[in-house]
């Protein structure tokens, strides 16, 4: 692979393929889609953040006006335990399935309870009043610490902490060690040991477009299901086995999608529109409201973290220990796991020890987000970072570059480290102009790191040549970044031919070969290597297309310029693709090809942010007044969407360290269910997000591409945090900064 | 909402019949309906019939009298913003309207619509009250006038009659040596609620020395407080950093401000302290540039 290449396509800046809809309102999304006979339903959701279900009365709902049906969890198949693929992290179907509808048992305030098919949606909403639920009211467990306590209210008898008591019931669902050399060792050589606890809330993903489906199921028992989501064979999947159906009875097709974020990989409607649509025999549609989508479906864990960090004088770090508690909502699965993984996987560190704990409470089940579990290990451990680096008197980038992992570095959570660029994406932040600006008073400057593994999993592609020499590529890909353009790109310059040209789809289930979820930052990589590959194969069936043309050998044809040419036949005028698209009834039929592959060798993501704050000392108030972003994408291919990444993973990383909080009552109830109080930034919160993009190629991929999506919300928040710290003098270990929260830690100086 | 009979009269008589009509009919007026629209959704307010007021050119009017401004109710900020002289004469005003929502909110929201709400963080009523804004209602009957503080009476409730709506407000022309500002703290920079919002207006003589002087506060009380203490206190000083700071001081202590996850009790007290002595010092400097 060569890196210095001149390409005619990729890396140039074309326009989206899906821009012009979008920005004209043609784009149709989740709740776009409409059918005849289509009924309208609701969801009735728990008062009570813990409580037993001791029944259920539907009958009066079934009886009123306009109503078709009604559905609760004993219209769902009992599931026993199994575990199976959820996109990038792993899903028990049974508490998938407790989680679309609740059975015995309501564990948070919003949880899905019974389910109302009507007309109108507004007869729906009026039926669901006449449902009459008896509850046991149980004790609600908010905080990571009180579910961990001995005491606590247990949300799962039947859950046991794997290694602890198999008779008591547990709030803990899984632990994880990594260990490495001998830490008390390495603590007992550091010159320099600093040790805190760092806890970050619970904060939503904030996808504008709330779930939305359509499901209809015909007589034959065959459904179809419209639906935004990051991923179709994943709510294939999961609708499945959640009904008890085969997936070959189950068509899902992709709405356009109002952001996803990794919360999009999961199925909360689905099954229930479909089970609502075999029982009136009539299309169902449902759409959330905002306050359902922040009541009841996927934020991300709270965190509490604490951790210990030793260094030698001369600056390298010797010893680690960290423990990590993610609260999961109400069923297993927080982060947990990759939070462990990424914690110390920057820094080369002889001695260390994690531990984490993966811990259920009375909150809605988290979902993934960017880099699940990532920015709170990150927050945590830059931030002791920022803080020895000072003890160290060394500069924060330059105390990063003696500790990095490079090329060979064993991997904090195992294998070797292939080509990576953190060294270079540290040089080009360090060279950057923003990081030796001059600071105005009340005004601090902070950086911080992050890393991603970014992950391969599986993808198809199909390439389809019409008959004027254009071409569709289709795959099963969810587009959530521009990834549709970077297709084309791939063609483009595989085919030799214009981006206009290509006409790049995102099919559906029945119609594209099968991908795994736009999930990991895997989508131009995974299922950008498929396209390749697609296009590989239909340029090596146009040279033999012209070779029979002409009559030789497929070895003495070449591809160049969009063209078929014959180097050593001077009277073989070149054959154009549209030439040989014309001409293919008489070659061997239409011009087909396609690709399928399971991705090896995601090359990890490095990034570096510069943050410059500005501080109000009277009200606490911060505000984000200069911020680049610095990151490895081995190779841009669209790098307008590339630096989009960046910036968007930037921001919600600010929204998270500044303003962004669950906050609920001692009920249990979220008191802050809409946007107004639910505080992302907006447009005039934020400087423009200055990018940088570095270009250390992936050696696994054809055109050296790296994920991109998720690391940029690693560093933002420990380098939010640290810009705070240089300007008003207070180390931050609890977010959010909100003003209250600063102006109190002001105080306490 | 099962339907909703909707009127738009095209003067203050045409709505006279209508107006009678909501003595009996639930019914709401209609400005930018950037509150109502949003309430009605939301299922909160269930108006059978709407009176949309935007069509009665008297309450669309902006008039700039060399003593008196005539601001009709149903001006949107937007107009109210592009206004330089109205900048000139009534900036701290000008500020509680502009910094309403976002630019497509700013193209509807109105400050009648703003103050009939009578939400306790409304951030168009403080500046208004410091300006000794007078409101003119109009009912069946004819027109009576009001200050503007005696419009909103608890969250949510004014103390209009069901037959009446607000027409226009009436500000004196502000004097020489006369100006006010208004400032509100809100966690983000745009869409969001007030936590606290100060205004002042403040006269000041050649010397520097304060001659008149009014502050009101808002989100800190059910309705707006007017600080007759604070006003006492700058009046016969020069606003120096002392007084300031005992002004900060004073303001702090009032109101009853609710812990929330908007704000804690305490913050909100803090943050009217910082803002009442900022918010001063904004408006006396503006005073002073209106000596010449
Ligand atoms: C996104 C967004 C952001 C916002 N940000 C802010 C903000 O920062 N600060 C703030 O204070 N508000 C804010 N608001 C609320 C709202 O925009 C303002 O209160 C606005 O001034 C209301 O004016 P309107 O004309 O839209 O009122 P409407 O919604 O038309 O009316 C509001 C109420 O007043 C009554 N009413 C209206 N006009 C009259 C009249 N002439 N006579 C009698 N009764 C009348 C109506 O019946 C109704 O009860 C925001 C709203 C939105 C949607």
């Amino acid at each position: 692979m060569s890196t210095n290449k001149d390409y005619k396509w990729i890396g140039t800046r074309p326009i989206r393929p899906d821009g012009a809809d979008k920005v004209t309102g043609r784009a149709a999304f989740g709740a776009d889609k409409n059918l005849p006979g289509m009924l309208h339903a609701k969801i009735l959701r728990s008062p009570f953040a813990h409580a037993k279900i001791l029944s259920i009365d539907t009958s009066a709902a079934e009886s009123a006006s306009g109503v078709l049906a009604v559905m609760t969890s004993a219209d769902m198949p009992d599931l026993a335990s199994e575990m199976g693929e959820a996109g990038e992290s792993a899903v028990d179907f049974r508490d998938l399935s407790h989680n679309i509808l609740a059975s015995g048992k309501v564990l948070y305030h919003g949880h899905a309870v019974a389910a109302v098919a009507a007309t109108s949606a507004k007869l729906a909403l009026a039926a669901l009043k006449l449902i009459k639920v008896e509850y046991e009211e149980l004790p609600v467990v908010l905080e990571i610490e009180d579910a961990m306590a001995d005491d606590a209210p247990i949300l799962h008898e039947d859950q046991f902490t794997p290694g602890g008591s198999k008779d008591k019931p547990s709030n803990v669902a899984a632990k994880m060690k990594l260990p490495r050399g001998d830490i008390d060792k390495g603590f007992a050589e550091a010159d320099i040991i600093i040790e805190r606890e760092f806890t970050t809330p619970t904060v939503h993903q904030g996808y504008i477009e709330p779930h939305a489906v359509t499901a209809s199921m015909s007589a034959s028992g065959h459904a179809d299901i419209w639906c935004c989501t990051q991923g179709t064979f994943v709510v294939r999947a999961m609708t499945a086995k959640v009904l008890g159906m085969d997936v070959g009875k189950i068509k899902v097709t992709p709405s356009e999608i109002g952001g996803g974020f990794g919360a999009k990989t999961t199925v909360y409607l689905e099954p229930i529109a479909v089970k609502l649509s075999e029982k009136t025999g009539r299309p169902v549609k449902m759409v959330m409201d905002r306050e359902e989508v922040l009541r009841a479906t996927g934020p991300t864990s709270a965190s509490v973290i604490k951790i210990k960090l030793g260094a030698t004088n001369d600056g390298k770090l010797i010893a680690a220990q960290g423990s990590l508690k993610y609260g999961a909502g109400a069923f297993k699965g927080s982060p947990m796991a990759p939070g462990c993984m990424c914690v110390f996987a920057s820094y080369e560190i002889p001695n260390f020890l994690i531990r984490g704990f993966d811990v259920v409470l009375n909150k809605p089940k988290v979902a993934a987000y960017r880099a699940p579990g990532a920015p709170m290990a990150a927050f945590a451990m830059e931030s002791l970072m920022n803080e020895m680096a000072t003890k160290l008197n060394l500069d924060p980038i330059e105390f990063r570059l003696k500790n990095a992992v490079k090329e060979g570095s064993v991997a904090a959570y195992g294998p070797k480290f292939p080509v990576i660029g953190f060294v270079e994406t540290l040089e080009a932040a360090k060279a950057h102009p923003h990081y030796s600006a001059p600071l105005g008073k009340n005004q601090g400057r902070g950086v911080g790191t992050g890393f991603w593994f970014n992950i391969g999993m599986q993808s198809s592609a199909t390439i389809n040549v019409n008959e004027s020499g254009s071409v569709t590529v289709i795959t099963g890909s969810a587009d959530i970044g521009g990834s549709r353009a970077s297709m084309a790109l791939f063609v483009a310059e595989e085919l030799d031919i214009s981006y206009d040209l290509i006409t790049p789809l995102v099919s559906n289930t029945e119609e594209a070969g099968y991908c795994d979820v736009t999930g990991g930052s895997r989508t131009t990589f995974a299922t950008g290597m498929a396209v390749v590959k697609a296009s590989k194969n239909l340029v090596a069936n146009m040279r033999k297309r012209a070779a029979k043309t002409w009559g030789i050998d497929i070895d003495d044809v070449t591809w160049e310029d969009g063209a078929a040419i014959a180097p050593a036949a001077a009277d073989k005028q070149p054959l154009t693709m549209a030439q040989i698209a014309t001409s293919a009834a008489k070659t061997g039929g239409p011009l087909t090809a396609s690709a399928s592959l399971t991705a090896q060798g995601a090359g990890a993501g490095f990034g570096v942010h510069i943050c410059d704050v500005e501080v109000d000392p009277e009200t606490g108030k911060t505000d984000v007044i200069r911020y680049t972003a610095i990151q490895d994408a081995g190779k841009a291919i669209h790098p307008s969407y590339v630096e989009g990444q960046y910036q968007g993973g930037a921001v919600q990383g600010i929204g998270w360290a500044l303003n962004e909080e669950y906050v609920y009552n001692d009920k249990g109830v979220l008191q802050n269910f809409g946007f107004l109080d639910y505080r992302m930034p907006v447009a005039n919160d934020l400087p423009m997000i200055d990018t940088v993009i570095v270009e250390v190629p992936n050696p696994s991929h054809p055109y050296g591409v790296r994920g991109v999506g998720e690391t940029p919300i690693v560093p933002p928040l420990a380098a939010v945090a640290e810009a705070v710290n240089n300007a008003a003098g207070v180390r931050i270990c609890h977010l959010p900064i909100s003003p209250p929260r600063l102006l109190a830690e002001i105080d306490a100086k | 909402m099962e339907s909703v009979q909707y009127h738009a009269p095209q003067s203050l008589e045409d709505a006279v019949p209508l107006l009678k009509e909501a003595r009996t009919t639930p019914s709401r007026i209609l400005a930018g309906g950037t509150d109502l629209l949003i309430q009605m959704r939301a299922g909160v307010k269930t108006p059978e019939m709407l009176i949309d007021i935007k069509k009665i050119p008297e309450l669309t009017q902006l008039e700039m009298g060399a003593d008196q401004i005539r601001l009709g109710a149903a001006v949107p900020s937007a107009v109210m913003d592009e206004n330089a002289e109205l900048h000139q004469q009534l900036p701290g005003v000008v500020e509680g309207m502009e910094l309403i929502g976002s630019t497509q909110v700013q193209g509807r929201a109105t400050p009648g619509g703003n103050l009939c709400n009578a939400s306790p963080a409304g951030d168009g009523a403080p500046a208004m009250i410091v300006s000794s804004g007078q409101c003119v209602i109009f009912g069946p009957n004819g027109t009576r006038t009001i200050p503007v503080e005696e419009v909103c009476t608890a969250p949510g409730r004014t103390s209009l009659a069901d037959d009446e709506l607000l027409q226009e407000f009436i500000f004196p022309a502000p004097k020489p040596g006369q100006s006010d500002a208004y400032l509100r703290f809100i966690p983000r920079n745009e869409m969001d609620i007030a936590v606290v919002g100060v205004a002042a207006n403040i006269t000041v003589d050649a010397s520097g020395t304060c001659t008149a002087a009014k502050v009101a506060l808002g989100a800190i009380a059910p309705t707006v407080v007017i600080a007759t203490d604070i006003a006492a206190l700058l009046v016969g000083t020069k606003l120096d950093d002392d007084t300031l700071a005992a002004a900060a001081e004073m303001a702090s202590g009032l109101g009853s401000p609710i812990s929330d996850k908007r704000g804690t009790t305490e913050f909100r007290h803090r943050i009217a302290g910082v803002l009442t002595r900022r918010v001063i010092k904004i408006a006396a400097a503006r005073a002073g540039e209106r000596l010449q």
